[in-house]
């Protein structure tokens, strides 16, 4: 698993209410629709500028707020390859592991990277390479892993389930 | 050495001898509670491709969010859950005529010391004021959850706070846990678990260890705790004849870190747009004009909260430029406040009571706000564009630094009129 994208640079505590405000909450369904709201509080240009692959870098704190899966799922679906981040609040981590985004938490890369240039991450060889040089990052956990690479936590329980079912 | 209660819960609940900070381990809850996004959650549980929940007796959903409907959006989301509800025999099931969850799951008995709760909501870490571990997880996870009543958790490390001291006149439980966040940041506690305790922990009525506890998570932790005592022992009496264990760290345990903070000296404390770590002392922002005082949401719309509102305003009359807008947080506390004639001197003062229910905490109704405005409020969230408008801006404070500021139509220390 590898994607190469251009970076959308953001700073400290990204909260999940500018990623995807409350007020949208009940009333949006369609993940399609979703994207176009992504990140509006934060950066008007972001929705309907960022192309497919791009990454997101940030830095502390990233989904920091509400427990709403759909600051990650508009992310996701926005086209968004990767966020990269000195840290991740503890359900945004979660949620965007289970909508199938991949993160990156890396204090040093997130700190080095610049908006708008071409970075590249290997996930299972946890590198990152952008423009000052080639960051480590600790691999997810296996367990975490797989549900990444089965697509996120749906696809990832219906597999389990009917593995135990025998079929 | 001993062990935190996280990690002595996280072993019960994952059929472990013991686990230790830092593991990652697959648990079964004892609880899973979604509000009003259910129906978001029941449609992702049938792309899963099974038909029943494992446990219903498990699963809790109060609708409180948008409630009553504010449109035929809401009102559709709301009738997809009752179906839902109804097609799983979920008993557990309240409609919009209760209240805030986090308020109505303890109230009505769900809550219990040693029990694992996960919510489909951030501020699920109220239930630790109750010895219990809670938090919160996303849509997915509680599809999946009602799927095959498993989840993966990291086992956290724990962060005591320990307060000491005397609490001053005019300072409440909100200012104690803004001044926590303010000096700890919204991340000083990412991942943790923080266990509150010491004089002022013990000494605090529940309602204040809630208030506390539903904070938590604004300075990232995973959980808050208190340890159960007589307190929590005689609350929870009269709501629940279910049986339970009370766990707590060991006095041996391994904390990453305790810090201590001596409250004595605290001043009110105020959240600054747009961050709940954005805090000073309310004397460094007072004079600031207000359009809108919120006196409720689950961090504090207790009958506590609003006995304190309702003692500063008691004869007097808001100003003319504030809309006070008042939301008792379940419908047990709305009825305990009409009962003491809260309701009826709050309205006389010129406040507007609404129906039990988050209110305009989110931004989805009820009293949102203008481009411009500001909002002096008791919930827990002050970011941009939380209620409703990325133009306006919302202070967070203490119910009795939010009722006198709607008196005088601009932020004011409560210690004032106390002179
Ligand atoms: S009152 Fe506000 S913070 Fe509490 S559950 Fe409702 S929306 Fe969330």
């Amino acid at each position: 698993m590898s994607i190469k994208g251009k970076v959308w640079k953001y700073g400290d505590d990204v909260n999940t209410d500018v990623i995807f405000p409350g007020k949208y909450t009940y009333t949006i369904t369609d993940p399609k629709e979703m994207a176009l709201h992504a990140l509006e509080d934060l950066d008007s240009k972001f929705a309907k500028e960022v192309k497919k692959e791009d990454i997101v870098v940030a830095g502390r704190n990233f989904g920091c707020g509400s427990s709403r899966e759909q600051a990650a799922t508009c992310l996701k679906y926005a086209g968004v390859g990767a966020i990269v981040a000195k840290s991740f609040s503890r359900i945004f981590f979660r949620n965007a592991i289970n909508q199938g985004l991949p993160l990156v938490q890396c204090k040093e890369a997130a700190g080095n990277i610049s908006s708008g240039e071409l970075i590249e991450i290997n996930f299972e060889k946890g590198k990152l390479s952008c423009k000052k040089g080639v960051f480590d990052f600790p691999p997810l956990p296996e367990l975490v892993l797989g549900i990444l690479k089965d697509g996120g936590l749906i696809p990832h329980t219906k597999k389990i389930l009917k593995i135990e079912k025998g079929e | 050495m001993g062990k935190t209660f996280a990690e002595k819960i996280l072993a019960l609940k994952s059929g472990k001898y013991s686990v230790v900070a830092g593991e990652i381990v697959t648990v079964s809850p004892d609880i899973v509670m979604s509000h009003d996004n259910s129906a978001a959650i029941a449609k992702k549980f049938k792309q899963i491709g099974i038909d029943k929940v494992k446990h219903q007796e498990k699963i809790i959903i109060p609708l409180d969010h948008c409630v009553p409907a504010a449109t035929e959006k809401y009102a559709s989301n709301h009738k997809e859950i009752r179906e839902f509800v109804r097609e799983q025999k979920i008993e557990n099931f309240y409609d919009i005529n209760i209240g805030v969850c986090h308020q109505v799951l303890p109230e009505k008995g769900h809550i219990i010391p040693g029990t694992l709760i996960l919510g489909a909501d951030s501020h699920t870490t109220t239930y630790g004021a109750f010895g219990a571990f809670s938090t919160g997880i996303g849509r997915s996870e509680v599809a999946s959850i009602w799927a095959t009543d498993e989840i993966w958790l990291r086992v956290p490390e724990t962060i005591k706070v320990n307060i000491e001291g005397e609490i001053p006149p005019g300072i409440y439980p909100k200012d104690i846990i803004l001044h926590i966040i303010g000096d700890l940041g919204a991340d000083g506690a990412l991942y943790k678990a923080v266990e509150f305790s010491g004089k002022v922990i013990k000494e605090m009525d529940i309602g204040g260890r809630m208030t506390l506890c539903n904070m938590a998570v604004e300075m990232g932790a995973k959980i808050g705790y208190v340890e159960p005592d007589e307190k929590t022992i005689q609350w929870l009496a009269p709501r629940t004849n279910k049986k339970y264990e009370i766990i707590k760290s060991d006095l041996s345990a391994e904390f990453e870190k305790i810090i201590n903070y001596d409250i004595s000296d605290l001043e009110p404390q105020i959240a600054c747009p747009h961050t709940v770590d954005n805090v000073k002392p309310v004397s460094k922002v007072t004079g600031t004009k207000i359009n809108q005082a919120l006196i409720g949401t689950c961090t504090n719309g207790r009958i506590e909260d609003l006995k304190i509102a309702s003692k500063i305003l008691r004869g007097k009359k808001i100003s003319s430029k504030v809309r006070l807008l008042v939301f008792p947080a379940s419908m047990e506390v709305f009825a305990q406040a009409m009962e003491l004639g809260i309701l009826q001197e709050l309205v006389k003062s010129g406040a507007v009571i609404m129906n039990p229910g988050c209110g305009p905490c989110l931004g989805a109704h009820e009293g949102a706000l203008a481009p411009g405005e500001v909002c002096l409020s008791t919930a827990n969230r002050n970011f941009k564009g939380r209620m409703g408008c990325k133009e306006a801006e919302v202070y967070l404070a203490s119910p009795a630094t939010v009722a006198i500021s709607s008196l005088y139509g601009e932020i004011t220390d409560v210690r004032g009129d106390l002179k």
